[in-house]
């Protein structure tokens, strides 16, 4: 391990630190307010969906449409859908974290385009306020995330419309936070740091970069065919037009299926940055870590017809699309062995933030496993827009992404608040949260190979007990995230100060102070070539000098 | 002491092996058996969930276990040992799951192809030039075209055509003129269905036969299958299409020749067609 | 503070903060034009997955004229490269050398665009004829929006080129430079689309 700590001076810290809250409701340029305006911004509109979520559970706790009319439920779904993927998971795992972390990594002192990071925020909350107003002026979309013509020409057009629009604005924003995110790894390592040095958080945002500006603007493209059909009566994908149902789903999928490694890809990368610092080894297998993040890219690249088993694709199409999905499974298995072989043989302090990362590890194995299942046509003919996929992606995005989520708001709070999270309050929530999120979905696997399909308010009354119990799970999630609440506020309040770097990680993050000065370093910028060198006997430490010689090579 | 930790890795792993096997042979995750893909189905199923359970299980107890023996206990200084990469170790866990997968892509393909899956396109060849250019027949699933001709003899093949809506099904036998709201077939008889809708995207699933296909307005779709145990099962739409999307459901009746001839005589309009 | 704009001075300008040099505003425009390029690559795909499974009636498939087209292709190529001879000229200092190509580009995109418009207008078809009418013109109006805003961005680029009290310089050339990337990509989208939509 070679660091060239930072000298330290005697300027006044305070001075480059504006402390006023107001600077996170500004168009601030400094990439660590960004990121927390992310985060907040997005855990807020995971309390809506959550909410959203809770109202689904309630309805289905008798097989009858009794809790809400049969269209407010196809609204309540379709925004819960909405604004758990698009503002919550793809804003939070690759923008709050993403602009937080990328500078640090990269020994930059911000992005590398501070006003497009900050317009690319600010397109979130307008677009999240429009969606969720929709509902309360003329009725949001009905039509499910997906959005399937010709349904989505035929439900009332005002409500659709708002959601395209909506989209439409958070796809620029991702599309804007993508470049800005291969422009500053690509560009702005500090001189003297190689790619291959880079901490792994890097690398799955650069895989997550690519995904996105490969197939977002595909996505917006079709919804903005899609508008034509609804406003000027065109007939792209209206059937009593001539137009072709199917090219849609295509095209929605070109961007959706890589959409949901754009929510885990940096959920992985974050992940790798957990685990080696608190089981004090380094990451297992940098090199293939690397290379199965850009397997996964290009293999989820071509996959997207597994959506499509029942839409009467023909049959060499199932077949490549079964064939292709499946063997994402080796490159994402590597990932998992190797984290199992960072785990195994340290020394593993069990804190909030290892809980909720081998939560991950074990939820995300079940969840990749039924998505193997999921991806072999026979199977899926079954099983395919039943509770089973439910059950399958809420596994994955709630027991991968949002596990990590919380995995890395216990790591990293000390770096953005210079407060320790109470460890006690941590683990109850990380128990309550792992037995409620297996208690609500578990079960759905069953719903779903019995007979119960998805995006149903009423069902069969044999269904009653098991989706209780779902639903018993879901209150149990929901009373989860109040220990959690807690333990946020009042730590930042009263919390236990942390000091730089209470975990003595050795990425470049910690070697500053918590929480960071305004241009991230006072004095330059540390060389970190080894950002896993944990157990390493010599930590030799690069005197700045030597680090400044090793700059102008 | 190694020799000890490798026999029970062996010892357990094959108990878990055995564990899930007699567990997807005791315990049934799945509805009742009605159709003649159904038991290619579950033997499927069987194998997905060995394979998954063991996987499941296996990495589980691995990270549990790596959690207790591995914690730092108190008073422990230091850093673990800085194990970065194990190259025989990594081609292993690149290898087994690789080689996982291809075999059960290549079992499920085979799978597939004794439901009929891959016949599809020289199956619905004859219907395809009566129609126009503008319709094509995509998808479906079902049974291979040469058993159909092969049984034709004894079971003649029922036809019926889907037509779905917002939201109901309806049935036509053409061959009797009948419109029906509910299915009814005969058991042990090929049924061939052709299906399209009016309006938005349905899909025509039973559960105990094992089979969806999404019923698409512009374009036609079919489905091949064999009912194989009577009785009265549901018949689901799959695919949001509104509103009333949950209460879009019929029952497809599975009964014997006698009961079936009955039924269609009935309702028959043209008297003089014998079903 | 010192230590900060001692360092920024002494190490190399990527880790300063003023990190918008022209070098990643040029990659970041490069990445942003790929993300456009899949838009199009979406309606392109489209557009083929129609025709290959959507065949028309022949009665209502009407064939598209060549010679106005043809004439826009040129029009495009060309403007291309008095672009480029605009870039030269700027880097040779001839400023108003620049100015003048940057006028021929400027007037060359603008008469695509009234070429088109007049395409349109002599169409037998409409928007909503039929799907391939639909597809038609949203393809060539999703082009043509590229090309206004480029045409704009040209005189923006134009008037900030005035050789004095223009930011426009040859020691800042980047604008230049962007909007030249853009024009050129924008010229190859044209050449895809019209082999597509016009020749196949
Ligand atoms: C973050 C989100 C996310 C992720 C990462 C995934 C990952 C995967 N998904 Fe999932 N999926 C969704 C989110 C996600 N999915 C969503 C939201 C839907 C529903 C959309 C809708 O209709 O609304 C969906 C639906 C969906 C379907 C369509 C189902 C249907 O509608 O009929 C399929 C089918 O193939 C599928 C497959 C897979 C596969 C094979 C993976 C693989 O990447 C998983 C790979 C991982 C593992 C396999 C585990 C680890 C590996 C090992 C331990 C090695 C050994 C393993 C083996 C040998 C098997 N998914
Ligand atoms: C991407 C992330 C994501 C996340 C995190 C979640 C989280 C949850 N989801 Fe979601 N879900 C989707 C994405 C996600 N979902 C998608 C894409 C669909 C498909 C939509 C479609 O078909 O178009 C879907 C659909 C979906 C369905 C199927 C609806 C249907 O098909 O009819 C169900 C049903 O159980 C469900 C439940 C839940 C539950 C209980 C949670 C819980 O984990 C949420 C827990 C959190 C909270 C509960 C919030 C915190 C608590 C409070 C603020 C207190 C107040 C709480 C109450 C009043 C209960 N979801
Ligand atoms: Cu018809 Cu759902
Ligand atoms: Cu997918």
């Amino acid at each position: 391990m070679s660091i060239s700590l930072p000298p330290k001076t005697e300027s006044q810290p305070e001075k480059l630190q504006p402390t006023g809250w107001l600077r996170y409701l500004s168009f601030s340029l400094d990439h660590k307010v960004i990121g927390l305006q992310y985060l907040i911004c997005g855990f807020v509109f995971y309390l809506i969906g959550g909410v959203l979520a809770g109202a689904i559970r309630i309805e289905l706790t008798s097989p009858m449409s009794d809790f809400m009319a049969r269209d407010v439920y196809n609204q309540v779904l379709t925004l819960h859908g909405t604004i758990m993927i698009f503002l919550w998971i793809v804003p939070v795992v690759n923008g709050a974290f993403g602009n937080y972390l990328i500078p640090f990594y990269v020994g930059a002192r911000d992005m590398a385009f501070p006003r497009l990071n900050a317009v690319a925020f600010w397109l979130i909350p307008p677009a999240g306020l429009m969606l969720i107003s929709s509902y309360f002026i003329n009725g949001a979309a009905q039509s499910g995330w997906t959005a399937y013509p010709p349904l989505s020409i035929t439900t009332p057009a005002p409500g659709q419309i708002v959601w395209i629009i909506s989209v439409l604005l958070l796809g620029g924003s991702s599309i804007f936070g993508g470049i800005n995110f291969i422009a500053t790894i690509l560009k702005l390592r500090r001189p003297g740091l190689k790619l291959m040095q880079l901490p792994m958080y890097c690398w799955a945002m650069l895989g997550t970069s690519i995904l996105v500006v490969l197939s977002t603007p595909v996505l917006a493209g079709t919804l903005i065919l899609l508008s034509f059909d609804i406003v000027a009566h065109t007939g792209f994908f209206n059937p009593t037009l001539g137009g072709n149902v199917i090219v849609y789903q295509h095209l929605f999928w070109f961007y959706s299926h890589p959409a949901v490694y754009i929510m885990v890809l940096p959920a992985f990368g974050l992940v790798s940055e957990i685990l080696p610092v608190h089981s004090r080894k380094p990451l297992f297998g940098y090199v293939t870590m690397v290379y199965s993040i850009m397997a996964i890219v290009v293999l989820g690249l071509v996959v997207w017809a597994h959506h499509m088993f029942t839409s009467g694709t023909p049959p060499w199409m199932r077949l490549f699309f079964t064939i292709a999905t499946s063997f994402i499974a080796v490159p994402t298995g590597i990932k998992f062995f190797n984290w199992v072989a960072t785990l195994w043989g340290g020394r593993i302090s069990i804190n909030s933030a290892i809980l909720f990362s081998c939560g991950f590890i074990v939820n995300f194995i079940l969840g990749g496993i039924t998505g193997v299942a999921l991806a072999q046509v026979p199977f899926d003919v079954h099983v395919h827009d039943t509770y089973f996929v439910v059950a399958h992606f809420h596994y994955i995005v709630y027991g991968g992404s949002v596990f990590v989520i919380f995995s890395s708001i216990y790591h990293w709070y000390p770096k953005f608040t210079g407060k320790m999270l109470n460890e006690n309050w941590g683990k109850l929530h990380f128990l309550m949260t792992f037995i409620g999120f297996n208690l609500c979905f578990a079960p759905q696997h069953w719903l779903g190979l019995n007979g119960m399909p998805r995006r149903v308010a009423e069902y069969d009354p044999q269904f009653t007990f098991v989706n209780q119990l779902s639903s018993m799970g879901a209150l149990l999630m929901a009373i989860s995230t109040l220990p959690f609440l807690w333990n946020v506020v009042y730590s930042f309040l009263k919390g236990e100060e942390s000091g730089d770097n209470p975990w003595e990680g050795l990425t470049a993050e910690w070697l500053t102070t918590s929480p960071p000065p305004i241009e991230n370093w006072i004095g330059d910028a540390p060389l970190v070539v080894e950002p896993y060198g944990y157990g390493k006997k010599e930590k030799p430490q690069i005197p700045s000098e030597t680090a400044m010689k090793e700059d102008k090579k | 002491m190694l020799p000890l930790t490798a026999i029970y890795t062996i010892i357990i792993s094959v108990g878990l092996i055995f564990g899930c096997i007699w567990a997807s042979n005791n315990f049934n995750f799945l509805p009742v058996v009605a159709s003649s893909n159904a038991p290619i189905y579950d033997e499927l199923f069987k194998v997905l969930f060995v394979i998954g359970t063991i996987l499941f299980i296996g990495m589980t107890a691995l990270v549990i276990y790596s959690l207790i023996k591995f914690r730092k206990k108190p008073g422990q200084e230091g850093d673990g040992p800085p194990i970065e990469e194990n190259l025989p170790l990594e081609i292993l866990w690149t290898a087994v799951p690789a080689v996982v997968v291809l075999f059960v892509g290549l079992y499920s393909y085979d799978i597939y192809n004794r439901m009929g899956g891959m016949q599809l396109h020289s199956h619905n060849n004859d219907i395809h030039h009566t129609m126009s250019s503008q319709e094509r027949i995509w998808g479906g699933i079902g049974e291979a075209s040469t058993q159909v001709k092969d049984d034709s003899q004894v079971f003649p093949v029922v036809n019926v055509e889907l037509s779905a809506m917002q939201f109901a099904f309806l049935f036509n036998y053409p061959k009797g003129n009948i419109i029906s709201g509910e299915l009814h077939v005969p058991v042990g008889h090929p049924v061939r269905m052709t299906m399209e809708s009016t309006d938005v995207i349905h899909a025509f699933w039973v559960p105990e036969f094992r089979l969806k296909q999404d019923v698409i307005p512009g374009q036609p779709t079919i489905l091949n299958f064999t009912p194989t145990k009577t009785g009265r099962y549901p018949i689901i739409c799959a695919e949001l299409c509104g509103p009333y999307h949950g209460g879009m459901r019929s029952t497809v009746v599975v009964e014997e020749q006698a009961e079936y001839d009955d039924w269609f005589q009935k309702n028959s309009k043209l008297s003089e067609v014998e079903a | 503070m010192t230590t900060i704009s001692q360092i920024e001075k002494e190490s190399d300008e990527s880790i300063s903060s003023e990190q918008e040099h022209s070098d990643h505003r040029l990659f970041g425009l490069i990445t942003f034009l790929i993300a456009d390029g899949m838009t199009f690559a979406g309606f392109f795909a489209a557009y083929l997955t129609f025709k290959a499974v959507n065949p028309l009636m022949p009665d209502a498939i009407y064939e598209l004229e060549l010679p106005l087209p043809t004439l826009n292709t040129i029009l495009l190529l060309v403007s291309s490269a008095t672009f480029h001879k605009a870039g030269k000229a700027l880097e040779n200092k001839h400023n108003s050398q620049c100015q003048k190509w940057l006028l021929v580009t400027a007037s060359l995109g603008i008469a695509f665009l009234i070429s088109q418009m007049f395409e349109y207008f002599t169409l037998p078809f409409g928007l909503t004829d039929n799907l391939y009418a639909s597809t038609f013109y949203a393809l060539t109006g999703f082009h043509g929006l590229h090309v206004t805003l480029g045409a704009i961005m040209i005189l923006i680029v134009w008037w900030q080129s005035r050789s004095p009290g223009g930011r426009i310089t040859s020691v800042n050339t980047f604008p230049l430079e962007a909007a030249e990337l853009y024009w050129h990509f924008v010229d190859g989208i044209w050449v895809i689309l019209f082999i597509i939509l016009y020749l196949l």
